[in-house]
């Protein structure tokens, strides 16, 4: 599989990753890679409810995260973006707090992680990118901000994928569409999932640039987004990127893939572990060593420790924001059904 | 018995309001102006959605805006409803005051998604971080002879979703106000427009939210654009209405009088909050009360009205609330459309019946 450079711009600062930036990419694949398979431990341990895993999607997530602009940028994800929340330096704590079911849309501030509340009905940001990048063109920002939006094989059937690309491709808005093709939704595969032989492919039916990407190689990913993000800055429109990747775990800690699919296939279709390819491709090239990647596994299991304190000191939200949150202002009926529910349940 | 909507009799005219800032103009002119307004006050207020541009909305409420304000605050979309409303979020997200529009009712229904899973959350699922100040306007009701879909009551729908309020204007001078109100608040705001009422005229006192005194009741609130109005005073009974309902429970009351009916008529004006004080004032003191609404019976907002009336009235009414609505039928076609929607011989029957209700 090989990137094909359709893209209108270049990004002039498009140099090759530094070896320090090499070493950033890969400590940060193996925090992510360390959290996830930490947090279905939790899931199991009951720390945590449910959990939606990305293992193998390290490379497809690290990779485009690294390329967001905190500055300017905004990503809209759906529930499995953990890697990009991490690559962005977001609040781990606040960002797992939806999966511990503290808050339905994390304890994070979107507007200062540029990264909006996780969403379960895949493809409904989708949208939301779409106006928000329209908001950047219509602003008129010297420096304009891009608005990325992930989703999957499985979300690319929704109506709202074809209204985003429609809508964006008419009105020339810098946002890239990221999905992470893993090759499942849920049980389904992709071949039963999407027509027309790729979700890269149908971009070309509305005009727009489109990427189909090797997901499991961590810079070729970085490589795509930075020129993609290039394109849409120039104010060239919209750009589809599609990571080739692999679900290598279940779809969710609910999930029992043994249903669908055996270990055999998953050991053939999944190929090579992306952490251990880049892993590979890091000593071949000289860039880290043995103690380099031993330190990035400690400092990983040190802040997954960190994350899984935090998690735990989360108490149950108070009550009253259940009410106070609804409405900027709030109505006359609600502020009366938070009274009746404070009397009622403290017995006053 | 059909008959038609009829221009208010009650909510005077040009000639009886005298002071200067009261013009006389169509609901459409009014909201027209309102948006005009918003347009110009704030910079970051944007109307977009299906031919609101250049062809200035198939109701021409949008009608030279684009032209005034550019193409970068009034424009056209693709034809979907769902984009336009799941653009409003991004929008919102943006710092932009987004005021959309689905060009009717019932082409709500394949943007209930972005209406009623994005834009009435983001606000509690952010914690108050990602406020969704959008007024989505939506031509509403029937009465206008049009093909399915174009004449729908979503209102019990709307009011029904935590995170949304819903209001809907009865007049040209409530449509100025409320609009211009909605179009300034933080929360999402759907602002139901009876389409049957777009062309009728009345007085619109732009200086003032207040209501202007009618001819016979001398009504005036004070200016209050967050809760109901009475537009009629009586003292035997209640007429509980919103949107086009509230032209045609005025005409009611015309007639009521005529045998000796004394009926008072409350525009409900907001169906989300909706304003329980106003039913206690107005109910505790007439003791009697008909919901006139033009959706289906079933689950309709008349329900809640009812229940908020029984709450602050029941030791003192003379006879449970009655409902006089459309029925539970799908909206039906231009021609049926009369034996639906409420008429004035039906609202009659639902005073009579709450008139000579007695006690078993």
């Amino acid at each position: 599989m090989t990137t094909e450079p359709v893209l209108a711009a270049v990004d002039d600062d498009a140099a090759p990753l530094t070896h320090h930036q090499l070493r950033e990419l890969y400590t940060l694949m193996a925090a992510v890679r360390h959290l996830d398979s930490s947090a279905v431990a939790w899931q199991r341990q009951g720390i945590i409810p449910g959990y939606a895993p990305e293992l193998g999607q390290e490379a497809a997530q690290v990779g485009s995260g690294y390329a967001v602009d905190r500055t300017r940028d905004f990503v809209f994800p759906t529930y499995r973006e953990m890697g990009v929340a991490r690559a962005m330096g977001l609040d781990m704590v606040g960002y797992m707090s939806t999966h511990k079911a503290t808050w339905h849309g994390g304890m994070y501030n979107p507007l200062e992680s540029r990264f909006a509340p996780i969403q379960a009905v895949v493809a409904g940001s989708v949208l939301h990118a779409v106006g928000w990048a329209h908001g950047q063109t219509l602003s008129g920002a010297p420096e304009m901000g891009v608005a990325m939006t992930y989703f999957g094989d499985g979300a690319s059937s929704q109506g709202d994928v074809h209204e985003a690309m429609n809508f964006a491709a008419v009105m020339k808005a810098p946002v890239v569409f990221f999905i992470q093709n893993n090759g499942w939704a849920i049980s389904v595969p992709t071949e039963r999932q999407v027509a027309g032989g790729s979700v890269a492919a149908r971009a070309a039916g509305y005009g727009i640039p489109s990427l189909q990407i090797d997901g499991n190689d961590v810079v070729a990913v970085f490589e795509a987004t930075r020129s993609a993000f290039a394109h849409c800055r120039a104010g060239n429109g919209p750009v589809v990127i599609e990571a080739m990747t692999y679900r290598r775990g279940p779809h969710s800690t609910a999930d029992d893939p043994g249903r669908y699919r055996t270990l055999e296939e998953e050991r053939l279709d999944g190929g090579e572990d992306p952490l251990e390819r880049f892993k590979q491709r890091l000593l071949a090239e000289g860039v880290a060593d043995a103690a380099f990647f031993a330190e990035a596994q400690r400092a990983a299991e040190d802040e997954e420790e960190a994350i899984r304190a935090g998690i735990a000191d989360l108490g149950p939200r108070p009550g009253a924001e259940m009410f106070s949150l609804v409405f900027q202002e709030p109505t006359p009926a609600l502020q009366s059904q938070a009274t009746s529910w404070r009397e009622e349940s403290e017995h006053a | 018995m059909p008959e038609t909507i009829t221009t208010d009799r009650s909510s005077g005219n040009s000639t009886d309001t005298g002071a200067a800032n009261v013009q006389h103009m169509s609901m459409q002119q009014a909201l027209n102006r309102a948006l005009d307004e918003v347009l110009a006050e704030n910079p970051k207020t944007v109307i977009f959605g299906e031919d609101c541009g250049r062809l200035g909305g198939v109701f021409r409420i949008t009608d030279g805006l684009q032209a005034k304000h550019g193409e970068e605050r009034v424009f056209d979309t693709p034809l979907a409803e769902s984009g336009i409303l799941g653009m409003s979020v991004g929008l919102a997200m943006a710092g932009f005051h987004p005021i959309p529009e689905v060009q009717f009712d019932g082409f709500a229904y394949p943007a209930i998604n972005q209406i009623v899973c994005q834009i009435a959350r983001m606000n509690y699922r952010s914690r108050g971080t990602l406020p969704m100040p959008i007024t989505l306007r939506v031509p509403s009701f029937g009465g206008i002879r049009a093909p399915e879909h174009h004449g729908e009551s979503l209102e019990a729908l709307f009011a029904h979703v935590p995170g949304l309020k819903v209001v809907s204007p009865s007049n040209p001078h409530d449509a100025y106000h409320l609009l211009k109100y909605a179009a300034t608040r933080p929360d999402p705001v759907i602002f139901m427009e009876p389409k049957s009422r777009y062309w009728q005229k009345g007085p619109v006192d732009v200086a003032s939210a207040a209501q202007r005194p009618t001819h016979d009741a001398g009504v005036d609130d004070g200016g209050s654009l967050t809760g109901a109005r009475v537009v009629r005073e009586g003292r035997h009974l209640t007429l509980v209405a919103w949107g086009a309902m509230v032209s045609r429970c005025l005409q009611v009351a015309e007639l009521a009088a005529e045998d000796g009916i004394d009926v008072e008529v409350l525009d409900l004006r907001w169906l989300k909050p909706i304003d329980a004080d106003a039913l206690a004032r107005s109910v505790g003191k007439t003791r009697r009360a008909v919901v006139v609404h033009e959706a289906p019976l079933t689950s309709g907002l008349g329900a809640e009205v009812a229940q908020l009336i029984t709450q602050s009235c029941f030791a003192t009414l003379k006879a449970p609330v009655e409902r006089v609505t459309g029925f539970d039928v799908p909206y039906p076609s231009g021609d049926l459309e009369d034996e639906y929607i409420p008429n004035i011989d039906r609202i009659l029957f639902g005073i009579q019946r709450v008139l000579e209700y007695r006690r078993g």
